[in-house]
Formats: structure tokens, sequence, C-alpha cells
């Protein structure tokens, strides 16, 4: 369970100050899947990046599971992410130099798994996403379609509650892009909860609640009234 | 995260940035090998003297005429003389139990020559005892007689180099010499090689002390060798040689005295603040390369923005991200201070074969400074870049604004 109450986040460009979300609260149960739209600059990344507690909101309150998320030092926010949040990026973000393994493996390390748990860990996942014959493979070796694989696993490994994806498709061709979309859903179905933002109408219309972003409010949203 | 899985991390962004990772190995490695070369060749310097001093002799004293007023500073070489230091003087120190042998000196340049072969040499004034003392070996012929002191016999004992200067091949044994307008015959000839405090004793000639007096008509002698029965009948000898100078100069304290030792002790000393400058120096260049570590670092810190940002997304704390960072500089400037002191070791040797003679050797402690100095050096160096690595916005990184 997420709960979002009264967020704004504020930059300074210049001498200006341009509020990137103004009074938005949002509730989502868990297993939701969620999209977000709206123009450019209307909120929607600095959004998904407050979800992932990559970004502090300047005033409003983020409970997740219950935590009141907002007041936590850096040291807590960062193990709250490693623990119950996964990332997936528009330009994928895989190491370079590390294999598809190690590349999933990422997140068992920085946590400190023991290496034999790790590898069972990876080998689940991998199979899980078709990818074990690609497994000791370098991401300049792999398809777009093998990477956003590749980086899905990543974010998943962790098995977090919540799924964050920026534009998962769009360095991808139709096919890769839908097969990702399908990985996605797939793993929404399992239980996770999974918000992506996305430009593109056809994979935002295939969310069950739709959200939609304008100067950093929430212009419309078509669950709001289910989850109020 | 666990300890092999940080090294491990750290090892393959070192391995994947083959050229910086190579070029910063270099740099820290010529750091390293700077100084443990330079020290060595301060200690080698230290150790040469040493043995210079060794084969000045053993158990010696040196008298000089004059007394030096100041304290402290260096032996008065070069002393005011209030009152001859004679012959009889150095002779009477033979009366005390402690003193072994003693041996007169007076040094002159003087125009030596045979014939039309004409050379400017040093000529020593000594008796038999200098031999010894000295530990000179007489190649062939004879040292000089042993005879009274104040006798002045025309003989000489030549350097071989400067045997082989008047005489070429010819056979010098027996021959005249001429030094100043004084005819001296040859008796013997020192052998090859010896060599005191970078004096060639080649180039000289050696004649009994009284001939050598008269020939610069010297009355003082420029000092007197002192050789005591044992190494604790030294400061003995240094006692009863004082007190009878006292007595024979009607009370003044007016020669000076220095142990071997002690003359030792200050060159050792000397030669020990010049290799620790000397490895200050080389330390500089260890410093530059920390510096130079940091600046690469830094590169690669803005370099790697978005593999921070993504660490930071993973669940990496600020602390993971410092620490991963700072073991990459440290592992870097390890791998390359092992790497100077292999090299270093190398150029020992190197230069060990080139100059047999000059005893090289990297005292002990200056690899292990080396090495700790430039792990320090990764490591302070290393916290700015990944601090600043640390700090970076992972929002902001990863979407490369």
């Amino acid at each position: 369970m997420i709960e979002l109450a009264g967020i704004e986040r504020d930059f300074t460009v210049g001498d200006e100050v341009v509020r990137a979300l103004d009074q938005v609260s949002l509730t989502l149960p868990d297993g939701d899947y969620v999209s977000v739209m709206g123009p450019s600059g209307s909120g929607k990344s600095t959004l998904l990046n407050v979800l992932g507690l990559l970004d502090r909101p300047n005033d409003g309150s983020y409970r997740l599971h219950g935590e009141e998320t907002t007041r936590l030092p850096e040291e807590a926010r960062a193990a709250l992410r490693r623990d119950h949040i996964g990332f997936v990026f528009q330009a994928f973000h895989l190491v370079p130099r590390l294999s598809a393994a190690d590349n999933i493996g990422l997140p068992l390390v920085l946590a400190g798994v023991e290496p034999h748990a790790r590898d069972a860990r990876i080998h689940e996942v991998l199979e899980s996403l078709d990818l074990l014959d690609r497994a000791h493979h370098r991401p300049d070796q792999l398809s777009g379609g093998q990477r956003q694989r590749v980086a899905i696993g990543r974010a998943v490994v962790m098995r977090p509650g919540l799924l964050l994806a920026d534009e998962p498709t769009g360095n991808l061709d139709q096919h890769a892009g839908s097969e990702v979309v399908a990985l996605l859903e797939q793993l929404n179905a399992s239980g996770i909860t999974l918000v992506v933002v996305t430009h593109d109408p056809t994979i935002g219309q295939r969310a069950r609640r739709r959200i939609r972003m304008v100067d950093g409010q929430i212009a419309n949203d078509s669950g709001a009234d289910a989850h109020a | 995260m666990r300890t092999p899985d940080l090294l491990r991390f750290a090892s393959s962004s070192l391995a994947g940035a083959r050229t910086r990772t190579l070029l910063m190995l270099l740099a820290m490695s010529i750091g390293v090998a700077s100084v443990v070369v330079l020290t060595a060749l301060g200690e080698g310097a230290r150790r040469y003297v040493t043995g210079q001093f060794a084969q000045l002799g053993t158990h010696l004293l040196i008298m000089l005429p004059g007394r030096s007023e100041t304290t402290g500073g260096a032996p008065p070489l070069f002393g005011q003389t209030p009152r001859d230091l004679t012959l009889d003087d150095a002779m009477a120190l033979l009366r005390a139990r402690s003193i072994l042998r003693v041996a007169p000196l007076t040094v002159g340049n003087a125009p030596v020559s045979r014939g039309s072969r004409d050379r400017e040499v040093t000529v020593i004034g000594a008796t038999y005892d200098f031999f010894p003392i000295r530990h000179l070996s007489v190649g062939s012929g004879q040292p000089l007689p042993l005879i009274d002191p104040q006798r002045s016999v025309n003989v000489a004992v030549l350097g071989s180099g400067l045997r082989r200067e008047l005489f070429g091949s010819a056979s010098a044994l027996g021959q005249w010499i001429r030094i100043n307008d004084r005819r001296f015959r040859v008796i013997g000839i020192l052998s090859q090689g010896g060599e005191s405090l970078g004096q060639n004793l080649d180039d000289m000639v050696v004649v009994p002390v009284a001939a050598a007096q008269s020939l610069f008509n010297a009355p003082s002698l420029f000092r007197v060798l002192i050789q005591a029965r044992s190494g604790q009948d030294i400061e003995r000898a240094k006692t009863a040689a004082r007190d009878i100078i006292r007595e024979r100069h009607d009370g003044e304290d007016d020669v000076t005295l220095i142990t071997q030792d002690a003359l030792l002790g200050t060159f050792d000393k000397i030669l020990r603040a010049l290799t620790y400058t000397v490895g200050g120096i080389a330390g500089i260049s260890l410093a530059v390369a920390g510096i130079l570590i940091m600046n690469v670092m830094l590169v690669a810190v803005s370099q790697r923005v978005a593999e921070i940002g993504l660490l930071k997304a993973l669940g990496a704390s600020e602390r993971q991200v410092l620490r991963l960072f700072l073991v990459e500089a440290v592992m870097l400037a390890s791998a390359g201070a092992a790497l100077g002191v292999v090299i270093g070791i190398g150029g020992i040797l190197l230069l060990a074969q080139l100059f047999p003679a000059f005893p090289i050797a990297a005292p002990l402690w200056a690899p292990l400074a080396a090495v700790a100095v430039a792990v320090g050096t990764g490591l302070v160096f290393g916290v700015m870049p990944a601090r600043r690595a640390a700090r970076f916005d992972p929002v902001r990184a990863l979407t490369g604004r």
C-alpha cells in the first residue's frame, strides 16, 4: 500500500521556482497497475522519482507500507529502495562491463547476499525471463529487447512490491516493446504493483488505472473513485 | 555489501577502463620506484663512506695541532696552531700503555721528477708504523725503514700510479727520483688500489717524516695517527694522549683529538640525513602521483555518473558508493606501489650490476614507507572523487540532466 498526501516538489531553475508536483495525493493498493501520462514537464517523472524514493518532496507525506518515508535518513531510504522498489529505465542503464547475470545480481551484491543464495536467485530470474543462454553475455552482445529484459530481471531480483518503469519501451521497436510490456504485465499479474510512465497511449491504455498529469497536478485518475 | 564483492566490483571497474588504469599504475609505480632507488643510492653512499673509514685503520685516533675553541660543529680540520706539534711530541705518545702505534704525518705538495718526466704530487712524510696503521701493503720492495723518526733518510715508497707515470714499464726499485731538488731512492711500491676518502694513494709518494719536514721546512706535524691497543683502549688512549701533550706543552691543551668513531658517526649522520632528504624529494613524486590519481578518479566519476545513479537507484547507500570508489583508488595505489617496488628493486639490481664497487642497497624502511605513502595518497586523494560520486543526485545522474 502506497499513500501520497499533499506532495509538493519545487525545483529552482535560475531565479525561477518551478513547481513540478503540486498537492499530489494518490493511494495505490498492492497489485495495482497504473499508467502515468501527460505532456513533457507535467511532473510524471518527478512523481515516479518521488515514488521510488530517489527524490524527496518539499512537503507532504509519503507512506510506504504504512511507514512515513519523507523524514527518513538517506541510508534508510536507500535500504527501502533496495528491498521494496524496482526500477526500469528507458535507457536500460545496464553496467556495460558486467554480464547479464552479474547485472541482474547487482542488487543482491549491494544487499550483501551470500554468493550461493545469489546464484540460485539469479538462475531463477534468468529462467523466468528465458535468458539462460544469454547469462554470460555482456550488454553490448544483447539486443535491445534482451537488454530491457535483463534490466527488468534486475529490478525484480530482490522481489520488490513496487515496480517503477520510466518509458520502458521508449528505446525499443514495436515487437520488442510489446514483449517488454507483456513481461511487465505478467509480473503485475503475479502481485507486484506496477507504475508505468509513458508517452505512448497504446501502452498507457493497457493499464487498469490511468493517471493523467498536467502542470504538476493529477488532472484525471480513472481509478480515483474506486480507491478514494 | 560483502568485502569480496566490493573488491570484485572495484577491480572489474578498474579492468573496464584499461588505459586509465594503466596510466595511473605507471604514475604510482614510478613514484614508488624512485623512492626505493633514491634511498638505496643514499644508503649505498653511506655504506661506501663507512667502508672507507674502516679501511682507514682500526682503533684509530687522529691528533691535529690546534684546538677548536667552539663547541659542537664539524671536526676542526683546519685549526689554529698556537704551538707546534712536533715529532718528539708524537713519539712521546708511545709512553702510554694503551697506545700501540703512532704515525706522525707531514703532508705537502711537491714536484716529483725522474729524468724529463715531472709530476706535481702529494708527498706524505711518515714512519714505518704508518703502513700497518693504514693497512697499506707494499707490492714490491719494502716499506719505510724502521729507524729513528728524527733521522732524515732520502728513500721513498711510490704509489703504483705514480710509479707507472715516472717509470713506465721499467723497474723502479733502487732507482733515483727527485722531489723538489733532493734525490730520493725508490725502495718500495705500494700495492694498487689503495684509496681512502676518495684520495687515491696511487698518485702519492711516501718518504720518512724527517725528510718531509726538511723538504717543506715545516717543524709542525700535519697530524698524528694513533692506534690504540684495542677497541676498549680508544678512550683511555685519548685521555693519555691529551695528558702527555698537555704536559709537554706547558699545560696548554692545544691539540684536537678525533676518534674515528666520532668522525664516522658524523658522516653517518650527515649521510643518513641526505638519504632521508632524497627520499623526501622522491616522496614528492609520490604526492604528484596521488594528485594524478585524484584527477583521473574525478574524471572517472564524471564519466560514470549514470552508473553511480544506477547503483543508488538499486539501493546503494551513499556510504556504499563512497566505499566503492575509495576501494578502487586504494587498489590502484596498492597495485602501483607493488609494481613500483618491483621496478625499484630491479633498478637497484641493475645498478649493482653496472657499478659493482658501489654498495647500493635499499634500506628496509624505504619500500615500506613508499608503499604506505602510496596507499595513503590513494586513500586521501581518493576521498574527494568518492565523496563527489556518493553525493550525486541519482535522478539527475540517470536522466543525464
